[in-house]
């Protein structure tokens, strides 16, 4: 017990800042890719429903490949594919070739990843808002952008918030998988601290808990802003 | 969205032909970009791999269904037990599917792997029974994991068809005489499956999309074929790009064998 403490201890000899440091870098990882997600998801899915067949179709293309593959593949093609296509442009420019950094190739993966399924969440959510409030937005006078931005969008958010959150959670736990292209995120380095000290599973039992504490604790957060967009809502959130 | 008639009802658009002009224009496109990744990427070292990449894909499809197909075995009790179970089993289910859920895929096959494997070599006892063979490799620990990764995942889906069979089916057999047993192989387990159905398409695509990381602890898939592949030829992308597609089209072939059985089993209004 006390040869465990002294493993996990936050100072030198113990490994549990390292630890941490991983923790924290999986969470900017989580935080940034499942921010861009959504903003690629939010111009996904308005272009799905307003935006022309072109358009539309290869956002199908998008959202269908990035389904249809597995994660870590993604994760591989784009962190080789992102990584050369930056430095392309930069040799192009005649800029010299700058190296990116793992958290920037990061964010990027997952946030390719997560837009296709933000995409198809808020697709559903837009389209579960009832026509008629919208319909009320237009006999207000209101124009499109005002009512997207005064009706449609806070009026979805209870449909998209369930289907966001468990986004969320695959984010946080999709940062694992950038441990096989390198990047020193809480499984690898938990990985790199076991190998060193031979003690398997007391690190990876270490950051199980550090992972389901940031599962729990999400899960707390979200039940309180689910409560909080819900509130007006009947009960079962079925307004319609 | 004004000719969206039934407001929270999705309506599909109309399904439009493959053969409109921009569609046409697309597939072109596409047929050019193919053009062009198969004329001007390497792709002479195929027929040497492509023994070894039929294998992969083999292998992959076993640890695929022989996962699903287990895993929802366990799943079963797992919902059952958090719907009517005594209260301790209840909680210890939901406490598995909660530490399943809430934490990543890699790091359980890690734990397993490498965690368990250490422990289990410091073991004479085990070091010296018959099943030590089999523990001495990998793929015990790969199909360990990706088994209780479906039966968590899939447990919580259970739950949920176990808990939303509607009460007068099961009261009505009830009035029927049915002890609990029968209750539950004749009435229970089949409506309670029936509902999950649809959700099994989407768990198995996922499934799926999970067996990749057993390559991360030496298990031989598609994805561990393609590594060395890419180890031996020093290609990055034609190796992955065609480890895509292979995935692609196995998830396409199994959304479509799913779609078959779905329409041989009617699921709606369930």
């Amino acid at each position: 017990m006390d040869a465990t403490l002294k493993l996990l201890s936050l100072w030198s000899p113990g490994w549990g800042g390292v630890l941490l440091t991983g923790l924290l870098h999986s969470l900017q990882v989580a935080f940034g890719g499942y921010l861009l997600g959504l903003v690629i998801g939010t111009g996904g899915a308005a272009g799905k429903l307003w935006g022309g067949p072109i358009l539309r179709d290869l956002l199908e293309v998008y959202t269908t490949v990035v389904r249809g593959v597995p994660e870590l593949v993604l994760i591989l093609i784009l962190y080789y594919a992102g990584t050369d296509a930056v430095n392309q442009l930069t040799a192009l420019v005649g800029l010299p070739s700058i190296d990116i950094s793992g958290l920037a190739a990061g964010i990027f993966v997952i946030g390719v990843v997560q837009g296709a399924y933000s995409t198809e969440v808020l697709r559903g959510a837009i389209l579960s808002v009832p026509a008629g409030q919208l319909e009320a937005a237009r006999a207000y006078g209101m124009s499109p952008l005002l009512s997207l931005r005064r009706i449609t969008l806070p009026a979805m958010l209870p449909y998209a918030l369930p289907g966001l959150s468990n986004l969320w959670m695959i984010a946080t736990k999709d940062t694992a998988l950038l441990a096989v292209v390198g990047f020193a995120e809480l499984t690898l380095v938990t990985r790199q601290a076991a190998g060193t000290t031979k003690a398997y599973m007391t690190f990876f039992l270490a950051a199980g808990a550090l992972y389901l504490a940031v599962t729990l604790i999400s899960n707390l957060l979200i039940a309180l802003l689910e409560k909080r967009a819900r509130r007006g809502l009947t009960r079962q959130g079925d307004a319609s | 969205m004004s000719d969206t008639p039934n407001a929270g009802t999705y309506v599909a658009p109309k399904a439009r032909s493959l053969f409109e002009p921009h569609r046409l224009f697309l597939m072109a496109v596409a047929a050019a970009l193919l053009f062009c990744i198969a004329w001007f990427m390497r792709w002479d070292w195929l027929p040497r791999y492509q023994e070894r990449l039929i294998y992969g894909i083999g292998q992959t499809l076993l640890m695929l269904f022989s996962t699903a197909i287990i895993g929802f075995l366990f799943a079963v009790p797992l919902g059952l037990v958090q719907v009517t179970g005594p209260k301790p089993l209840a909680w210890a289910a939901r406490g598995f599917c909660t530490l399943i859920r809430g934490t990543p895929l890699l790091l359980q096959l890690w734990l397993l792997y490498y965690g368990l494997g250490s422990l289990f070599a410091q073991y004479p006892e085990i070091r010296s029974s018959f099943l030590w063979p089999y523990l001495r490799q990998a793929w015990p620990y790969g199909f360990a994991a990706l088994m209780i990764s479906f039966a968590a995942y899939e447990g919580e889906v259970m739950r949920g068809a176990f808990a939303g069979v509607p009460r007068g089916e099961l009261e009505a057999a009830r009035a029927y005489g049915m002890g609990r047993f029968t209750l539950f192989r004749r009435i229970w387990l089949p409506r309670a499956i029936h509902r999950a159905l649809p959700t099994l398409t989407g768990e198995t695509v996922l499934q799926l999309k999970s067996t990749p990381l057993v390559a991360t602890v030496t298990v031989v898939d598609v994805y561990a074929i393609i590594s060395r592949v890419r180890q031996e030829t020093f290609l990055t992308y034609e190796p992955l790009l065609l480890l895509a597609l292979i995935y692609l089209c196995l998830t396409g072939m199994l959304v479509y064998a799913f779609k078959l059985l779905e329409n041989r089993i009617p699921t709606r209004g369930v």
